[in-house]
C-alpha cells in the first residue's frame, strides 16, 4: 500500500469550506439570543470620571447594560499567562471594563446587550462618558525615559520588565574587535489581520450551572482555564468551542475581556449572547504586533568572522500585558540572537513597556521575525563595512552541519541543522554568480538591482513543558490526541490542537491512514471542542505537527500494539511471528492467513474473543511531550530592481528554501510558506500602523491599514531540504512561521543592496516608495525626509 | 419602520422583514440562514460577503437589503448544483486555494463573475479582478492557479 504521509492529498476541510457550509464563531445562532456591543474609550488616555448609561438602558430593545463598576466582585481581571522569570516583571490589574481609567483607545468602558445587533450597536451612542484626558505616548521608547507620561502608578517610567540575556564576554568582544557596525531599527507595529474578526457566543444554562461558550480561539483548552479565571466559573463548568476558525496569526490565542464578558452577560440574563467585533474594533482592540525599537551592534573580524552581538531594545506592549506578551520579546526573540551562526559573546537587553496603545502580543513568528531581521540586517551592515559579500560573511558564520545538537551563547540547543545545503540550494536557484554579474552591468546602465540572502533557522515546536514552566509560561506545551477505533474499522481521531487553517485534518489524517493501512476516508480528525478533546495547548508556534502530530502518532502506535495482541490470539501465533503486511498483520512465511485492521477493529469493539486479561474496546490517548523545541531554517533569496526615481520596489524573483524535516503534505507545506513570505512582504514593503501623538490609531480601517493585495505580490518560488529533527516521532520541524521570518530581512536586505552605490545604507520598514526615496535623496544629501 | 422586501436568493424567492439601513450581508446571515457569505470589514475592502446581484459580483456590505427588493441573487451556497461542485470551488480544493476558508466564498464569487466576462484571463487579469478579496493565509498564489485551473476546465 502506497504510504500517505508524504502526498499532496486534497484537503479534506474544504469541501465545506468551498460550500459555505463551515460554522464560524458568528455564524452560531440560538434561541432566544442576545446581541452584546461594547463602548470603547476614544482617548487613548484618560481618568474615566462619569459613565451615564442611563438613556441607554432604556433604549429599545436593550436588555442590560453593564459597566466596570457593576462587574465589581463578580469577576476578576484579565490575566497575563507568560510571567517570565528574573526581570522584575510588573502586571498591573486589567480590569474587563475600566473604572478608574482608560490606557487606549479602544479600552472597554461599558458593555450593552440587546435584542439585536443594531439595538446594541444604537444604545451605545446613548452612554454619556466623562473623561478627564491625560498625555499619551505611542512610541515604546520615549515612553520608557524619565518624565513620560505613565499609565499604571505601580509602574514607574512604564518599564514592565528588563529582560536580558547574555553569553560568552560580549564587552571584550567589542572592546577587542577590529570591525564593529551600529545600527538603530524600528520593527514597524502591525495588525494581524485574521479575515475573520473576533467572535464570542455565550450559553449559560442556570439549571445545569454549565456555561458553553463558542469562540474565535487558536487554543481552546487555553480559553477554558483564562474565561475559568475571568468568570470565577470553574474549569469543569466550562465547555469551549472554537468552531471554524478564519485564521488567527496569533491574534486568537489570547484572552480577551470582550469574550469573558458575553460569557457574565450571558450568566446574568441565562439567555445566550453573542458578540461579534468589526473590522474598525478588531484593528482597536485585537492585539497587534512587533513593535520594537533596537538598537544594535554586531562586531568582527576583517576576514568576516562575527564575534559578538549587542542589542538593547524597548519593546511595546500597549496598555495592558496581553496573556503571552511578556514571552514574545523574550524568550521567543532575545534567545534567537544568536540565529544560524556560532555568534560566541551575545548581550541582550530588552525593556517591556507600556504605552497608551492596543496591547501587543504573538503575531505570526513572534519575536522571531525581530530577531532574525535584526541579525540578518547587521551581517550584511558589517559585509558592506569589511567589503565582503553578504553570502560568504553567512556561510563564515554558519553552524557546521556535523556540529548538531549545537548549544549557542544564550544557552539554548539546537536539534538538527544543515544550513549551508539550504544555502547552496538557494543560491542554484538564483544563479547568484550571474545575478551579481548582471547587477554590475545593470549599475552602468543606471538600473538598481538587489539582491538579499537570509540563511535564517527559528524556534518552533513549543516545547518541552519543563522548560515552559521554567520560563514562566502558564501551562504546559505537551499534546494530546485520542485515536477511537469503531466497529466498522473506522477512526476519529480528537486532538488538543486547534487547525484553523494549517489543515491538520488532512496530515493528521495521513498519519493515521498509514499506520492503519486503512484508506484517509475511514478516519476524521476532530479538534475545537474542549467536551470531545483531551487537554492541549493550542494551535501556534509551528507546533501542532511537530507535537500535537507526534501524539496522535502515539496513541495510532498504542492501537495498534492491541489489534497485533488481537492479531496474534485469533492467529494462534506468537507476537512475534507477526508481521504487518498491506494493511494485514500476517504470520511470517504463511502471508494467506492474515487479518486486516477492520477485522481486528470489529473484534476489538464485540470482545467475542479477546487474549485473556484483555480489555474490550479499542482506543488509546497520548500525551506528547517533547524533549526539546524543533528548529527549522533555511534561506530566503529576493532579487529586486529599484526605480530610483520614485522609490518604487518591484520584486524579480522570491526564492525560499525551507527545511521543516519531512513533509507529512508537501502541496499543504507550500501553501504556509506562500502565505508566510507574502505576510512578511507586507510588513517589508506597505504595512504599518500609525498613531497620532494623541494614540489615536490612523490606520484604524482596511483602507488605511495596507493588507497586501493579489496585484501587489509576487509568486513565491519553493523549495526544500530535508533534515529530521531527533526529538520527536514524526522527524518534523513546523513552517507555519518560516516565510514571516525570512522574508522581511531578505526584502529589506535586497533594497539596500540594490541603492548600496547611493549611499543608502539602511531604510526602516516598511519600505513604501516614499520612504525609499527619502533615503536616497538623504544619502545624496538633497535632505529628504523619511 | 421595517419593510417587507422579496428577493430571489439561490433561485428561491425570499421574503425578509427588514430595517431601511439594513445592509444586504447582515440580511442574507442573520434572516435569510445564509452564513456562507462572511463579514471580514466594514469599509467594503475585503470582498469576503461577495455575491452576485442579477449576475455580476458585488460586496453585499454595500448593498442595502432593500435596494435588492425584485432581484436574484446567487450566494456561496447556490453555487453549486445537484451535489456537483462549481468548477471554481473544484478548483479551489484541487490547487489548494483556501487554508482559513474565511475569505474564499468571496473570492470564488468574484473569480466566477471574472470568468463569465473573460473565459481565459492571463495571471495579471486575473490578480487585478481579485483585488478587491483580500487573503491573509494563501499568499494568493494558489487562488490564481486555481482560477487559471477553473478556467481551463471551461
Amino acid at each position: 500500500m502506497a504510504t500517505l504521509f508524504g502526498s499532496g492529498i486534497k484537503r479534506r476541510e474544504d469541501p465545506r469550506l468551498v460550500t459555505g457550509k463551515a460554522t464560524y464563531t458568528d455564524d452560531v445562532k440560538l434561541p432566544g439570543l442576545l446581541y452584546a456591543a461594547i463602548l470603547r474609550s476614544t482617548y487613548a488616555h484618560a481618568k474615566l470620571k462619569n459613565v451615564n448609561v442611563a438613556k441607554a438602558k432604556k433604549a429599545p430593545g436593550v436588555v442590560a447594560v453593564y459597566t466596570g463598576a457593576d462587574l465589581k466582585d463578580k469577576l476578576n481581571t484579565v490575566p497575563c499567562a507568560w510571567n517570565v522569570p528574573n526581570c522584575d516583571l510588573k502586571v498591573p490589574p486589567h480590569p474587563l471594563l475600566a473604572t478608574d481609567k482608560v490606557r487606549y483607545a479602544g479600552d472597554g468602558i461599558a458593555m450593552v446587550v440587546a435584542e439585536s445587533r443594531a439595538a446594541a450597536r444604537d444604545a451605545l451612542d446613548l452612554i454619556d462618558v466623562d473623561y478627564d484626558a491625560l498625555d499619551a505616548v505611542v512610541d515604546p521608547e520615549k515612553a520608557a525615559q524619565k518624565g513620560a507620561p505613565e499609565l499604571h502608578k505601580e509602574v514607574p517610567s512604564n518599564i514592565a520588565f528588563t529582560w536580558k540575556v547574555a553569553g560568552g564576554d560580549a564587552a571584550k568582544a567589542f572592546a577587542e574587535a577590529p570591525v564593529t557596525v551600529e545600527q538603530r531599527i524600528v520593527q514597524n507595529r502591525l495588525l494581524p489581520t485574521a479575515l475573520e474578526p473576533r467572535a464570542a457566543c455565550a450559553s449559560y444554562n442556570t439549571g445545569t450551572g454549565q456555561l458553553t461558550c463558542w469562540v474565535t480561539s487558536q487554543n481552546p483548552h487555553i480559553h477554558r482555564f483564562l474565561l475559568s479565571v475571568m468568570t470565577k466559573l470553574p474549569e469543569h463548568k466550562i465547555r469551549v468551542i472554537a468552531p471554524e476558525v478564519g485564521g488567527g496569526f496569533g491574534s486568537k490565542i489570547p484572552g480577551y475581556a470582550d469574550e469573558a464578558l458575553v460569557c457574565f452577560a450571558s450568566m446574568e440574563l441565562g439567555r445566550p449572547v453573542k458578540w461579534t467585533e468589526d473590522r474598525s474594533e478588531n484593528y482597536k482592540v485585537t492585539i497587534h504586533g512587533r513593535d520594537h525599537v533596537q538598537y544594535v551592534a554586531l562586531c568582527g573580524t576583517k576576514d568576516g568572522k562575527i564575534t559578538g552581538l549587542r542589542t538593547r531594545v524597548y519593546a511595546g506592549l500597549g496598555g495592558y500585558a496581553s496573556t503571552a506578551a511578556p514571552g514574545i520579546p523574550t524568550i521567543l526573540h532575545g534567545l534567537m540572537y544568536s540565529g544560524p551562526y556560532t555568534i560566541p559573546n551575545i548581550d541582550g537587553t530588552v525593556y517591556g513597556v507600556y504605552t497608551t496603545t492596543t496591547p501587543v502580543d504573538a503575531y505570526r513568528g513572534a519575536g522571531r521575525p525581530e530577531a532574525t531581521f535584526l541579525l540578518e540586517r547587521m551581517i550584511d551592515l558589517f559585509a558592506r563595512k569589511i567589503g565582503m559579500d553578504p553570502v560568504e560573511v553567512r556561510r563564515k558564520n554558519l553552524i557546521p552541519k556535523d556540529k548538531f545538537p549545537y548549544t549557542v551563547a544564550t544557552g539554548i540547543t539546537y536539534d538538527s541543522g544543515n544550513y549551508q545545503g539550504a544555502l547552496d540550494k538557494a543560491l542554484q536557484m538564483v544563479d547568484y554568480k550571474k545575478f551579481r554579474s548582471d547587477q554590475t552591468k545593470g549599475r552602468k546602465e543606471g538600473r538598481y538591482l538587489g539582491i538579499g540572502v537570509t540563511t535564517y533557522c527559528e524556534i518552533c515546536g513549543l516545547g518541552p513543558s519543563q522548560v515552559a514552566g521554567a520560563v514562566g509560561f502558564g501551562g504546559g506545551l505537551y499534546d494530546s490526541a485520542i485515536v477511537r477505533v469503531y466497529p466498522t474499522g473506522v477512526v476519529r481521531a480528537y486532538i488538543g490542537g486547534k487547525p484553523h487553517g494549517q489543515g491538520e485534518e488532512t496530515t493528521f489524517a495521513q498519519i493515521l491512514a498509514d499506520e492503519f493501512g486503512i484508506p484517509v476516508e475511514n478516519v476524521e480528525v476532530v479538534a475545537g471542542d474542549t467536551e470531545a478533546t483531551p487537554q492541549g495547548w493550542g494551535t501556534y508556534g509551528s507546533r501542532t505537527t511537530a507535537v500535537c502530530g507526534s501524539a496522535v502518532k502515539l496513541a495510532a502506535q498504542r492501537v495498534k500494539e492491541k489489534t497485533k495482541k488481537i492479531a496474534a490470539h485469533l492467529l494462534e501465533a506468537s507476537e512475534a511471528d507477526l508481521e504487518w503486511k498491506d494493511g494485514k498483520f500476517v504470520v511470517t512465511g504463511s502471508p494467506d492467513k492474515g487479518k486486516t485492521f477492520a477485522e481486528l477493529a470489529l473484534m476489538a469493539n464485540v470482545a467475542w474473543n479477546l487474549p485473556p486479561g484483555t480489555e474490550p474496546g479499542l482506543e488509546a490517548t497520548a500525551f506528547f511531550d517533547p524533549s526539546n523545541f524543533v528548529y527549522p531554517f533555511g534561506t530566503h533569496i529576493c532579487t529586486v530592481d529599484v526605480d530610483v526615481e520614485t522609490g518604487t520596489v518591484k520584486i524579480l524573483r522570491y526564492v525560499a528554501v525551507d527545511d521543516c524535516g519531512p513533509q507529512i503534505n508537501p502541496v499543504i507545506v507550500d501553501g504556509q510558506v506562500h502565505g508566510g513570505v507574502i505576510q512578511g512582504l507586507g510588513e517589508a514593503l506597505q504595512e504599518m500602523v500609525v498613531y497620532d501623538e494623541d494614540g489615536q490609531l490612523l490606520t484604524g480601517t482596511m483602507m488605511d491599514y495596507a493588507v497586501p493585495k493579489a496585484s501587489q505580490m509576487p509568486r513565491v518560488e519553493t523549495a526544500h531540504t530535508v533534515t529530521p529533527s531527533p526529538v520527536n516521532p514524526l522527524g518534523v520541524k513546523g513552517v507555519g512561521e518560516t516565510g514571516t521570518i525570512a522574508s522581511v530581512p531578505t526584502l529589506v536586505n535586497a533594497v539596500c543592496d540594490a541603492l548600496a552605490p547611493l549611499g543608502v545604507v539602511h531604510i526602516d520598514k516598511p519600505l513604501t516608495p516614499a520612504r525609499v526615496w527619502a533615503a536616497i535623496q538623504q544619502a545624496k544629501g538633497g535632505g529628504g525626509k523619511p | 419602520m421595517k419593510r417587507s422586501i422579496t428577493l430571489t436568493v439561490n433561485g428561491v424567492a425570499r421574503t425578509a422583514e427588514v430595517e431601511p439601513r439594513a445592509l444586504l450581508a447582515y440580511v442574507l446571515r442573520d434572516q435569510l440562514d445564509l452564513t456562507g457569505t462572511h463579514i471580514g470589514c466594514d469599509t467594503s475592502q475585503c470582498g469576503a460577503c461577495t455575491v452576485h446581484l442579477d449576475g455580476r459580483a458585488v460586496k453585499s456590505c454595500t448593498v442595502l437589503a432593500v435596494q435588492a427588493e425584485g432581484r436574484a441573487i446567487t450566494t456561496i451556497e447556490g453555487l453549486s448544483r445537484n451535489g456537483t461542485l462549481h468548477p471554481l470551488q473544484q478548483a479551489f480544493w484541487e490547487k489548494h486555494g483556501l487554508q482559513c476558508g474565511f475569505c474564499t466564498p468571496g473570492m470564488i464569487m468574484t473569480a466566477a463573475d471574472l470568468l463569465a466576462r473573460n473565459s481565459k484571463p492571463t495571471e495579471g487579469e486575473i490578480r487585478h479582478a481579485l483585488e478587491g478579496n483580500l487573503c491573509r493565509c494563501t499568499g494568493y498564489q494558489n487562488i490564481v492557479a486555481a482560477v487559471q485551473a477553473a478556467a481551463s476546465a471551461r
